[in-house]
């Protein structure tokens, strides 16, 4: 599998959480947002609406609007300012994805 | 009589500054900001938990930082404080707020607008691979996360952040590709003798730039980005044309980039304050005199959000937007104190002229956009449909071409593609860029719940 796209600098003894990517069961630290959760495990939040590829956000201060994501109840989060909670289930790939 | 509290929207320097003075008048202003926490992007805190001390997450700025949460936490009280509220427009004299996933409105009788700043983009092939971000975001990873955006970054871009940035991955042990600087050296050298005049910043940038030229980090000046190649779904190569023009690839698995600070203006433009277009910082911006007085009667700005000006002079026009509002409320403020404010004031705008001319917004690289290059990222329009939108419809205004094109009519409102998107638009049709316009504010300002807003 691909490196995920983040690394971790500092701050990594914090409480350890349990998250489900796309099915997957997967670690973060208490006090991640969502994004950091999901870059440290992967290397995308969703895929763009337009068929250009995934999206893994952009500015992660709440301007660009890049990062929202969805959980597998079909409630939307803005990745990079929604802190990461135990037992969350995100999916970034969806019915109409096709596979990519 | 009209006993409703003033209202401070941001917790930044800016609005951190005018709450303090509003509360030292005994006010008990509400202070609306849309992070859990106080002190702005600048000196934006870690989440509960994290360990990191002062010094290592705001370098030079520790002890500013540590004066403005000291200051913040120390109106607990004393101001009706209002975390993870998102202001999402503002009209009848009310603002309509999003909080904990409910809207409610708060009429208003007079309010200071400090929502600070966002970096400035030029969109390039492939900048929406994933592994590419702002240069503020990059920041932010680490700073609120402690977290690399990758193992091997370019830094690219211009403006202060650009090595301030590129340093402090360094100094926590990050990867780091190079940093390639858009500005010339030539244009840099120009600037120094106004530069000097401006004091630490300039001092900050040099040893900022010594410290990664000794840790061995290239640093190049008078690049211009070419694309962003992709390999497994994420960026694995930046393309880009070195000052004598010839073609260079740099392996990396990320990159940050910005080309210095664009003010957000959305609130203020529902607030219909007037913009005029800054030749300095190429932007319009909504019009104001240095005490932070706009034309509409009960709206203040102060910050980044009305003109680049940074974080020191965000403390000042914070305060002294603060001191107008109790003047014309009535309140005696003195004459020392705000005088003092605005000489501070005019000494750090005197160096904003230089600091532009180191740092100069690269108009060229937009102007020159490649007709693949997707431009606006939110609808997926390429700088090429843009164009023809605006050619073959005469779009000869910026919101025109928006409805032709959907270039800027996303989730983020244009705040991403608007500033490039101006140039883009301009440079097609042969017109300042000036001429064509703003994007304009429209609510909600951000994304919200259907359920809120119906």
């Amino acid at each position: 599998m691909e490196a995920p796209l983040f690394r971790r600098l500092a701050e990594s003894d914090r409480p350890r959480i349990r998250l489900v990517i796309d099915g997957r069961s997967c670690a973060a630290l208490a006090g991640d947002t969502l994004l950091t959760a999901l870059l440290t495990n992967g290397r995308r939040l969703r895929l763009s609406e337009f068929g250009d590829g995934p999206r893994a956000g952009f500015c992660l201060m709440g301007a660009c609007q890049d990062c929202w994501v969805a959980l597998d109840d079909g409630t939307r989060l803005r990745a990079c300012t929604s802190f990461v909670a135990d037992g969350m289930r995100i999916v970034t790939r969806s019915a109409v994805d096709n596979g990519r | 009589m009209d006993d409703r509290p003033p209202i401070v929207i941001g917790a930044g320097p800016a609005g951190t500054r005018a709450a303090a003075t509003l509360a030292a008048a005994r006010l008990v202003p509400i202070v609306l900001d849309e992070a859990p926490a106080s002190g702005g992007q600048i000196y934006r805190r870690a989440p509960a938990g994290f360990t990191r001390p002062y010094r290592a997450l705001y370098g030079f700025d520790a002890a500013k930082a540590r004066r403005l949460h000291t200051v913040f936490d120390g109106l607990a009280g004393s101001i009706d404080y209002r975390p993870d509220t998102l202001v999402w427009d503002m009209r009848h004299g009310a603002l309509h707020c999003l909080c904990g996933g409910r809207s409610r409105e708060v009429p208003y009788r007079d309010i200071i607008l400090a929502p600070g700043a966002r970096d400035r983009i030029i969109p390039f092939p492939g900048w929406t691979l994933p592994g590419i971000y702002t240069l503020g975001g990059a920041q932010i990873a680490l700073k609120y996360q402690g977290c690399a955006i990758g193992r091997r970054v370019v830094f690219m871009g211009t403006g202060p952040l650009l090595y301030l940035v590129a340093y402090q991955y360094a100094k926590a042990g990050g990867g780091i590709a190079a940093v390639l600087d858009t500005t010339p050296f030539a244009a840099k050298r120009r600037a120094v003798p106004g530069l000097l005049r401006g004091g630490s910043t300039f001092a900050k940038g040099l040893w900022y730039v010594a410290a990664l030229r000794a840790r061995g980090i290239t640093v190049a000046n008078g690049i211009r980005p070419v694309a962003a190649e992709e390999k497994d779904a994420a960026v694995s190569a930046l393309l880009y044309r070195d000052a004598a023009g010839t073609q260079r690839r740099l392996a990396c698995d990320a990159v940050a980039f910005g080309f210095g600070l664009s003010s957000e203006t959305q609130l203020a433009d529902l607030a219909e304050i007037p913009f005029a277009f800054d030749p300095v910082q190429q932007q319009f911006l909504p019009e104001h005199d240095i005490t932070g007085r706009t034309p509409v009667r009960g709206v203040y700005l102060a910050g980044d959000g009305s003109g680049i000006a940074g974080a020191v002079a965000a403390e000042l026009c914070g305060e002294r937007a603060a001191l107008a509002l109790l003047e014309d409320r009535g309140h005696e403020v003195g004459k020392p104190r705000p005088a003092e404010l605005e000489r501070a004031l005019r000494r750090i705008a005197a160096f904003r002229v230089p600091l532009e001319a180191a740092f100069p917004f690269p108009a060229d690289i937009a102007a020159g956009m490649p007709d693949e290059t997707l431009l606006c990222r939110c609808e997926g329009v390429t700088a090429g449909e843009f164009r023809r939108a605006a050619r073959t419809l005469e779009a000869d205004e910026i919101n025109r071409a928006k409805a032709f094109s959907r270039c800027g009519m996303g989730r983020c409102q244009g705040r991403v593609c608007g500033p490039a998107a101006a140039v883009v638009l301009a440079a097609a049709l042969n017109l300042p860029t000036e001429r064509i316009g703003r994007l304009r504010g429209q609510p909600p300002v951000k994304p919200i719940p259907m359920a809120v807003a119906t």
